[in-house]
């Protein structure tokens, strides 16, 4: 038994469902309790799906388990068909239903209903979300695909792709799938498919027609990018195009895999991002300690942007989804640091905590731990909330992704002038530093702990009054003067200290101390 | 002449003018877990532990709404495939999740082991547990109950939760009124109040709003339930000697005045006495009600089956704003609890109970009601055929009982049909 307060990741049956529901004509026969149904309000109020995702669930109660659970499900399977007369079906088990041992596959199986019935084995004792819209994409990819529907001979036409991996309720696949769409389209490539989001049954069957695969989001897709290789030979690209340097080498692959000869064209539209971070304005950027978690490909995706793109200094790499533990630990190696792989976000809360970092990329979840902690922070991944799913075009991947990372990343920062501006009249006796960044709005934060929640309260007291009360281990002056270095970094430079006071032997912390504090820590 | 006041007998619904619809098929409705969302906040030293699914987790951390501000007061501990191997296994691992837990959380005093689907099914027996754990952690009071889905919907889990601690009050035989239900604080201190005024000496609340509060219970409690849906409560403080006091729910100024009445009648406090107190909330509930019964008079509205308020709601909407009602779903009627708000429906309107969810979307589709009172899970997908309606989670969290609240609960009711007006896009 694990105890836990709060998951990253759903059961695999709610990935099954985020498969389902992104396709159409498929239903989802779940044989489930009473209260399973709750999954529903995921599509309907996170993502503001105007319509029920398309699941029947059995609802069996405890007064059925002594009877016919097995009759109940059939029933509802044949109801369901015959209401939404899907082009097929896929059929499973909640965590209950698996304890109660019905089989539900074969079951449905031997009903004679008139379409395809595809059998979910999704273990939920030991799986979860993300492994569970994986399989059951696979499964339905290898049932569904026709295997003598092939790539016709290439004389003359246009190459084409299938987009593998994008589901309902992904960290913008909606508009991910615009932009990669239009990334191949540029360069002379059509979508045969796109899949789960938007296809149907009948399309899976046409898969094999594509010359290759776009794999999207490798947590989804992969499964069935391997199948479809083994079984037409479709290569598949490794690169996912979030970030220019990604987009570039994606660009490069898709090229390739698709039989093009890449002409060094110096006037692709790469997006405004490249010049955003050389202008001026973004020196500030410069070696900003970031602090990232989240899925695997959009964590690593997001350390290499942070670092090659934004000139960021990576402190912190992590993934909640073990299963792609091979590449966090192989990414944080590029950035010299140890990775974090866990699913407790009370461990994520730690690291972040130690890492004294000035930026947070993460999850829902590292948003209210940042806000707790109060740094500054941007989404970057699933799982997702209402926020995460804007009326506006916002994507991820191709270079308009990369635009949108730029303003997004760079949004809850103190803004480059503004941190000057800051440094430059804190003397001044109209501005007391106490009120923080604007940004921030109003009563956010006497910002002197902004990089250390260590802080004892004398300390917090020590940001608002004129005449600060020494902080422990701190000479008068020795405090006076740390409360002249901007609060930005003023909780960096006082953990610094104490840090080297305490590896010197230093029992009473002076000016002199400081400076040579920061001497010891230049970077 | 002080006239002391006679308690109304609720009137037995006629059966046959009350024809009830019972349906079977799948259910949208949440389970018993739920109401963790609201108890963990009313009892503010109790901590709940479900033993359950990541399923149970997920369920609780979507239903909420919202992702944790801060560490919250419940958690689960999810059962592993290495614990299905074996029972003795799974009392093991669960003695050390509560070893963590309330070492991690010093604080609490009472902690809920609270059973879900997959421990009812393995028979883990949490009450067996709960004894045992019992006594080895300080002063730790551990109690068990059941929010499984295959036994409890929505608010049931509440029932389940207070008829858990009702074996816990020690007997006392002193006078006194019981206000049975969980309510806002700020709710609980109004009835107070006005009990006090009343002259009701000893108000006590179960659940209290921390665990030592727990108060006694013998022959000499009587008790009121604030809410429809504790059956199983109410059975338990009867097999304590407590007396059951029936009356119309507190919704709205009638529903709120029936009930403060029935308990002044049960005290034999003075008629006049008890009008002169209760009529300045009451002409303010009136006043606020006055102002929404304008937009919602002959308006039409639709109940799916919910949170088990549906009944007394609908009962508050026909007879104190003028709705029409086109059918009151509700997952279980207690008819006893609710026979003097049954009793007040229009004759003939369809009340049912259970679901068939698909069957029931099509009586809504086809009588396109004013409002449709629903899931959230339901809530989008009916506004996009042009349908409004009222997340029904929405009356079990906010403050909607009683006199001052009774605006509060009409606007709620009265809003989606002023953003419908008021939208041109």
């Amino acid at each position: 038994m694990q105890l836990t307060v709060w998951t990253y990741e759903g059961p695999p049956h709610v990935g099954a469902m985020r498969v389902a529901t992104g396709m159409k004509g498929l239903h989802y026969v779940l044989h489930a309790p009473q209260g399973d149904t709750y999954a529903d309000l995921l599509f309907t109020m996170i993502e503001r799906r105007g319509e029920r995702p398309p699941v029947t669930y059995t609802t069996f109660q405890a007064r059925d388990l002594g009877t016919d659970t097995a009759e109940l499900f059939q029933r509802a399977a044949r109801d369901a068909y015959e209401r939404f007369q899907p082009q097929a079906m896929i059929v499973g088990a909640s965590c209950t239903a698996e304890l109660i041992q019905d089989d539900p596959a074969g079951l449905a199986l031997t009903m004679g209903l008139p379409c395809p019935i595809i059998a979910l084995d999704l273990p939920s004792y030991s799986h979860k979300e993300n492994w569970g819209a994986a399989e059951t994409f696979y499964q339905i990819v290898r049932q569904l695909a026709d295997k003598d529907r092939v790539a016709p001979p290439k004389d003359g036409r246009r190459p084409r792709a299938n987009l593998l991996g994008p589901t309902a309720l992904g960290f913008r696949h909606r508009d991910d799938i615009v932009e990669v769409t239009k990334l191949l389209a540029d360069l002379g490539i059509d979508v045969n498919i796109t899949a789960p989001m938007g296809s149907t049954p009948a399309d899976i069957a046409g898969l094999g027609e594509a010359d290759f695969n776009v794999l999207m989001y490798p947590e989804i897709g992969h499964e069935a990018a391997r199948w479809l290789e083994k079984t037409f030979g479709q290569k598949y690209t490794k690169t996912v195009p979030i970030g220019v340097g990604a987009t570039r080498a994606f660009v490069a692959e898709a090229a390739a895999l698709a039989g093009l000869a890449m002409s060094a064209d110096p006037n692709v539209d790469e997006g405004r991002m490249p010049w955003w971070s050389r202008s001026v304005d973004s020196t500030y950027l410069t070696g900003k300690r970031v602090f990232i978690f989240g899925d695997a490909t959009h964590a690593i995706a997001a350390a290499r942007i942070a670092r090659d793109e934004l000139g960021f200094e990576v402190v912190g790499l992590g993934c909640y989804n073990r299963e792609f533990g091979r590449d966090i630990r192989a990414a944080a190696a590029l950035y010299g640091i140890e990775p974090l792989i866990t699913d407790d976000y009370l461990l994520v809360e730690e690291a972040i905590a130690a890492a004294n970092c000035e930026l947070v990329l993460g999850t829902q979840m590292e948003r209210h731990i940042a806000k707790r902690l109060r740094l500054p922070c941007a989404v970057i991944s699933a799982p997702v909330h209402v926020q995460d799913f804007p009326a506006r075009h916002s994507p991820q991947m191709g270079f308009e992704g990369a635009n949108v990372i730029f303003d997004t990343w760079v949004h809850p920062l103190v803004m480059g002038l503004e941190e000057h501006l800051l440094t430059m009249f804190r003397d001044d006796f109209e501005f007391s530093d106490a009120n923080g960044a604007s940004h921030l709005g109003h009563g956010s934060a006497p910002a002197a702990h902004v990089a250390d929640v260590t802080d004892s309260p004398a300390t917090e007291d020590v940001a608002a009054t004129p005449e600060p009360a020494p902080a422990e281990g701190w000479s008068v002056d020795a405090t006076r003067e740390l409360m002249k270095i901007p609060f930005f970094v003023r909780g960096k430079a006082k953990r610094n200290t104490e840090r080297y006071a305490s590896e010197k032997g230093v029992a009473a912390i002076s000016v002199e101390t400081l400076y040579e504090a920061k001497a010891h820590y230049a970077r | 002449m002080s006239v002391a006041l006679a308690p109304e007998l609720p009137v037995e619904p006629p059966q046959e003018s009350l024809p009830i619809l019972r349906e079977r098929g799948q259910r949208e409705v949440f389970c018993g877990l739920t109401g963790i969302i609201w108890l963990h906040r009313k009892i503010q030293d109790a901590f709940f532990l479900v033993v359950g699914s990541r399923t149970c987790a997920h369920l609780l951390q979507s239903a909420a709404g919202v992702m944790v501000f801060a560490e919250p007061r419940f958690g689960t501990a999810i059962i592993e495939e290495r614990d299905l191997a074996g029972l003795a296994d799974a009392n093991e691992e669960l003695d050390k999740v509560v070893r963590q837990l309330l070492a991690r959380r010093p604080e609490i005093t009472l902690l809920f082991l609270v059973g879900s689907c997959p421990s009812e099914v393995i028979k883990l027996d949490l009450k067996r547990a709960a004894e045992r754990l019992n006594g080895t952690h300080g002063g730790v009071r551990i109690l068990n109950y059941s929010g499984s889905g295959i036994e409890t919907t929505f608010t049931q889990g509440e029932d389940a939760c207070l008829a858990a601690l009702v074996p816990d009050m020690r007997t006392d035989a002193v006078d006194q009124l019981l206000i049975v239900g969980s309510l806002p604080d700020i709710v609980e201190d109004q009835f107070r109040r006005l009990f006090a005024e009343i002259g009701i000496a000893r108000v006590e609340t179960l659940p209290p709003r921390r665990a030592k509060q727990l108060p006694g219970v013998g022959a000499g409690t009587r008790f009121l339930l604030a809410q429809p849906f504790l059956g199983d409560t109410a059975l338990a403080l009867e097999a304590r000697g407590a007396v059951h006091l029936p009356a119309m729910f507190p919704f709205g100024a009638e529903g709120t005045t029936q009930w403060l009445r029935a308990a002044a009648a049960e005290f034999g406090i003075d008629a006049a006495h008890f009008d002169a107190v209760v009529a300045p909330g009451r002409e303010r509930a009136k006043k606020a009600l006055a102002r929404h019964a304008e937009r919602l008079a002959g308006k039409s509205i639709f109940f799916m089956p919910d949170s088990q308020l549906e009944v007394p709601l609908a009962r508050f909407l026909n007879n104190e704003l003028g709705m029409e009602l086109i059918e009151v779903g509700t997952p279980y009627l207690h008819r006893s609890h609710l026979a003097a708000d049954l009793a007040a429906l229009p004759a003939g309107v369809q009340v049912s109970e259970g679901q068939d969810v698909d069957k029931q979307l099509d009586r809504v589709r086809a009588a396109r009601p004013d409002l449709t009172v629903c899931g959230l899970g339901l809530a989008n997908p009916l506004e996009r055929e042009g349908l409004s309606t009222k997340w029904a989670i929405e009356l079990v969290f906010s403050p909607v009982h009683g006199y001052e609240q009774a605006g509060d609960l009409a606007e709620l009711f009265a809003r989606p049909l002023v953003r419908r007006d008021r939208l041109t896009v």
